[in-house]
């Protein structure tokens, strides 16, 4: 085992997971977790609460430490929260570019606001910002350091539905154009499906089952074949769908095929 | 007996409000400028003051309240000219505004220092906050004997009692003020990379400002406290001489001339810390709105 975890530790992947175990007191929160992650790669983890996914994020992130196993990440890597978390007192470009230690860091800032669409407010302290307007800006904070890992842990879950959808158009055109690899933490079963490449389930701190997603982008919840997936990583989080009317489309489909 | 009914025209599902256009009319008897006129909010306000001020300034005049209890208001004013035309109320302000700021700004100098010790560092905590806490119990007031037998009954006495009436409130609110900053915020600034040096100076100290303009403002309502106290033991200029000087002499016009100078000078400086949280909390929602 271990020869064969080193063996993979040569391979390019930006994240590699072996046998990382994380526990408090009694409780394996993550137990002897394999995961890899390709570079440019959207994951995307689902899971119940407590089923370990805000901890692996967080150890990703060097936030919590594992109690065993081997953990790879590069050091190049930021994470965007559910809230914007930007310092209250400091203007939008100045939390974009907090910590960030290049000469040129203004410019930067102006561009990676520009990318998200707030050019217009570079000098506006967050307090008068909008939900969605903030979380920008902590995207913006995170792209700005060109992370080859990009860590979201549900980070449109407080915004509004017409909010997210933009977000998600967004966050997807920024992944194309930095290709950082991305693993997005969610409750949202079609957001999941919406952006990854890559849906891993989680239960009881280990994989319990991972959907390469191959549907074509852009996505949207009408598309062929988005239901069937829907309804399978559902039914693995433990909530049973109507499957009639997904099964009665899918032979549709298949008709339309034969034909 | 006649069957009830409970149908009252009112008791319509809908709630409809129809107001005419408040549209002012040309027909009238009094000329425009005259129904538009409106009381400045201002003038109003000093409605009340003003007629105190005359009821107190009548009693006097027909003699329902003797001078020794207290002067009228005329003579107050009098009075009050009279002494910064010879320049006296200047010179005795100097001396107390000088107090109460070296006090101040030695006090509030110790206090943001023990709160930097003991807030950003577990050990600092552990060394210094138990003794902290138990001065703080310790009313200044109650180390004047202490103080004189130690430091005499000098200029050092004065300028002391106001330090240990400043420390703590700033001390307590700046402590409290750093060690209550969103956890959430330092995890952020941890995962963007920022050393101990720069967490400190870009994320802890701005997000303990508030808390600190907080004991600000207490220390200077001691401070102010302490100078009137330390002011009428032994001294010789200053406000608090000053009164206590006219209480020898019965003049009750010069006391109410210091107690408004305590009022007027407390209300600029507030006015002061007001003007300066304006700037070092500019991005805080009640200001960033107005």
């Amino acid at each position: 085992m271990s020869t064969l975890a080193a063996k993979h530790l040569q391979s390019d992947a930006p994240v590699q997971l072996r046998n990382v175990v994380r526990q408090f007191g009694q409780q394996r929160v993550i137990d002897g977790l394999d995961l890899d992650i390709a570079p440019g790669e959207f994951v995307a983890l689902l899971g119940a609460s407590g089923s370990g996914k805000t901890t692996l994020l967080r150890s990703l992130a060097g936030l919590d430490s594992i109690d065993s196993g081997q953990l790879l990440v590069p050091k190049a890597r930021a994470a965007v929260f559910q809230e914007p978390r930007l310092m209250p007192w400091k203007r939008a470009w100045k939390n974009v570019i907090l910590g960030l230690r290049v000469p040129d860091a203004k410019e930067r800032a102006v561009q990676a606001l520009t990318e998200v669409g707030l050019a217009h407010r570079l000098e506006a302290y967050p307090a008068t910002l909008s939900g969605g307007e903030a979380q920008r800006v902590a995207l913006a904070r995170g792209l700005v350091r060109e992370p080859k890992l990009l860590l979201l842990d549900e980070p449109f879950a407080a915004l509004d539905a017409l909010t997210r959808i933009k977000m998600h158009r967004l966050i997807i055109e920024l992944w194309r154009k930095h290709t950082p690899a991305v693993l997005l933490v969610t409750h949202d079963v079609d957001e999941a499906i919406l952006l990854a490449d890559r849906v891993i389930v989680l239960a009881n701190g280990k994989i319990a089952e991972q959907l390469t997603i191959d549907l074509p982008r852009s996505r949207d919840t009408g598309q062929d074949g988005f239901q069937a997936i829907r309804a399978r990583l559902l039914s693995l989080l433990g909530v049973e769908v109507e499957t009639a009317a997904v099964a009665e489309r899918q032979t549709t489909v298949r008709r339309f095929a034969h034909a | 007996m006649t069957e009830k009914t409970f149908d009252t025209p009112s008791a319509s599902s809908s709630f409809s409000v129809n107001k005419a256009a408040d549209r002012p009319t040309a027909s009238g008897l009094a000329p425009n400028w005259l129904r538009n006129w409106r009381t400045p909010e201002v003038l109003l306000r000093l409605l009340s003051p003003i007629a105190l001020l005359l009821l107190w300034e009548l009693a006097s005049r027909f003699g329902l309240i003797p001078q020794r209890i207290i002067a009228a208001p005329s003579q107050i004013g009098d009075t009050l000219w009279a002494m910064i035309v010879s320049g006296e109320l200047g010179k005795h302000l100097l001396v107390s505004l000088q107090r109460a700021l070296l006090g101040l700004s030695i006090g509030v100098s110790i206090g943001v220092v023990a709160a930097l010790i003991t807030g950003l560092s577990k050990r600092g905590e552990v060394i210094l906050d138990s003794p902290m806490q138990m001065l703080r119990t310790i009313p200044s007031l109650a180390l004047v004997p202490l103080f004189i037998l130690w430091f005499g009954i000098g200029e050092f006495t004065k300028i002391a009692l106001i330090v240990t009436g400043t420390t703590f409130p700033v001390y307590l609110n700046l402590f409290s003020g750093i060690r209550n900053i969103d956890p959430k915020l330092i995890e952020a600034a941890n995962t963007l990379g920022l050393n101990r040096r720069e967490l400190i100076w870009h994320v802890i100290l701005p997000g303990s400002l508030p808390s600190f303009f907080v004991g600000l403002r207490y220390s200077l309502g001691i401070s102010w406290l302490a100078l009137v106290f330390v002011e009428q033991i032994n001294t010789t200029a200053g406000i608090g001489f000053l009164a206590s000087d006219a209480r020898d002499f019965m003049r009750t016009d010069v006391i109410v001339i210091c107690l408004l100078i305590y009022s007027v000078l407390g209300l600029l400086i507030d006015g002061l810390i007001r003007t300066l949280e304006r700037f070092a909390l500019a991005w805080r929602p009640s200001f960033v709105r107005n």
